[in-house]
């Protein structure tokens, strides 16, 4: 209604200047999504330096601890020929003097070319990319949106096969891991059949199960994994947190019925992937790493040309 | 003024002011709270609350006096009492009669429930909420408030 199809601009935000900020994987369209995923396949591919951003800054602002997303981040810049400055703890930041986010993104705005942004509070993005004066990235806002992660699976999947019409498995904590609410949501724009595969309390919330419906998706719940992975084309594991359990015992009782093992792989498609956005904790048995099917550490591998794109998008 | 004053009149005519007619019943103290009007403010009111309606059962009818409401603050009303109609008085007579339009956007009108929104911190915003079919949908982190407008309300 009134959000625009672009990237992060709101139109209903008098005198805002349109900028290519990248905060929700929702406010990309099914176009830009694809023209990401070809920039960093592009990326992936090409044998010669790159100094594309050359001569840029970009500012990494971490509120929270994150050790891959952020090294990732300076990583992909880095390998563009660009520069990268930023917080080194909350302790030691502006934050701590008690002063707002909108502040800091205003001060920071005029020492960089794009701000990547990590923190605590969900929406935080959003507000940041309403205070910039220069691109704002989402990194992660508390339990909300991380749209790199995103689309480095989809990078990945597409890595495999194409990615119309598949057969996805989404196995594990899907209430309250954000990763597969978003994927969910994304799998739904190339017409994906999503299988859910969840602990009991822990499935995907009725509010995206509903709206993906909605739109044609089909989403199918299964109560036990060995019901469907023999039609599946991609299994996403996630992780279930013991913290959402009364005790270990309950914890570890629940998880086993969640792992993917050898075994459970005895008969399923030659060409399945299997991917994790890592950390793993139990839920891949690492038996399981030395099979055709892991991609985990791929996928992670591919955070570097993905976010190459999203910062020659932003910035380039 | 006549029906109202052979069924024995609750409220004076106003020379100046809004009449908010065909709130729904019980909501006319929340018309207040949405339109900004509180304890503290200086505005002379008068509401009726539970008036038998022929067309809508029971309705609630709110008067303010010198007082003429924009178009934001008689859309806001439109959350709660979406049949409400605006009757701006000029000279004890109606001049302006309109009905209540559900805007696009809420800025500042509701709290976000999620305790871990940016909304809800020290940060220089207003809240900033979309109406959706399905209810109200926080611009900042996505919440989606279905039930109890009213609870939220700033
Ligand atoms: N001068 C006034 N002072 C106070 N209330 C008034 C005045 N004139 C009209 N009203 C009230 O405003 C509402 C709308 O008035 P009117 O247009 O005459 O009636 P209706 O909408 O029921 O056809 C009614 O509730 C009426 O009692
Ligand atoms: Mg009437
Ligand atoms: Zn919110």
């Amino acid at each position: 209604m009134c959000r625009n199809g672009t990237a992060g601009l709101l139109l209903f935000r008098g005198g805002c200047i349109p900028m290519n900020h990248i905060i929700s994987i929702r406010d990309l369209s099914r176009t830009e999504i694809d023209h990401l995923i070809d920039e960093a396949s592009c990326i992936q591919s090409s044998a010669s330096i790159d100094q594309s951003l050359k001569g840029k800054i970009l500012a990494l602002l971490f509120f929270e601890p994150s050790t891959r997303t952020r090294m990732s981040f300076e990583a992909a810049m880095a390998r563009m020929g660009g520069t990268s400055i930023g917080l080194d703890s909350v302790e030691a930041s502006s934050m701590a003097k008690g002063e707002t986010l909108a502040d800091t993104i205003r001060v920071v705005s005029g020492y960089a070319d794009a701000i990547v942004l990590r923190h605590p509070k969900e929406g935080s993005a959003r507000l940041a990319s309403e205070f910039a004066s220069i691109p704002v990235i989402n990194a992660g806002d508390g339990a909300g949106q991380h749209p790199s992660q995103t689309l480095l699976d989809l990078y990945t999947i597409r890595q495999s096969m194409p990615l119309d019409g598949i057969s996805v498995g989404l196995l594990g904590d899907l209430r309250y891991g954000r990763t597969a609410h978003s994927l969910a949501y994304a799998l739904s724009l190339y017409g994906a059949t999503l299988h859910t595969i969840s602990p009991k309390g822990l499935e995907l919330p009725g509010s995206i199960t509903d709206e993906l419906s909605k739109k044609g998706t089909g989403i199918v719940e299964h109560r036990d994994i060995s019901e469907i992975i023999e039609t599946l084309d991609v299994l996403y594991v996630t992780r279930i947190q013991r913290e959402r359990f009364p005790d270990s015992a309950s914890y570890f009782k629940v998880a086993s019925g969640y792992r993917v093992t050898p075994e459970l792989l005895g008969s399923v498609r030659k060409n399945l992937i299997v991917l994790h956005p890592l950390p793993r904790l139990d839920e891949i048995d690492p038996r399981v790493d030395q099979l055709p099917y892991a991609q985990y550490f791929e996928q992670s591998r591919n955070g570097i040309p993905v976010r190459m794109a999203m910062l020659r998008k932003v910035m380039g | 003024m006549k029906r109202d004053a052979r069924k024995g009149l609750l409220i004076n005519p106003i020379q100046n002011g809004t009449v908010i007619d065909h709130i729904t019943g019980g909501e006319a103290l929340n018309v207040l709270k949405i339109i900004g009007i509180t304890g503290t403010t200086t505005e002379s009111i008068s509401v009726a609350t539970n008036v038998e309606s022929g067309k809508m059962g029971r309705k609630d009818i709110v008067k303010i006096e010198n007082r003429e409401l924009h178009k934001e603050e008689v859309n806001r009303i439109a959350l709660i009492a979406p049949n409400a109609s605006i009757n701006i008085i000029r000279n004890f007579e109606v001049c302006e009669k309109k009905g209540v339009e559900i805007p696009c956007i809420l800025i500042g009108v509701v709290r976000c429930p999620n305790p871990g929104c940016i909304s809800n911190t020290n940060e220089p915003i207003y809240s900033k909420f979309e109406v959706l079919p399905k209810g109200l949908h926080c611009l900042y982190c996505d919440w989606i408030i279905t039930k109890d407008i009213t609870s939220h309300l700033i």
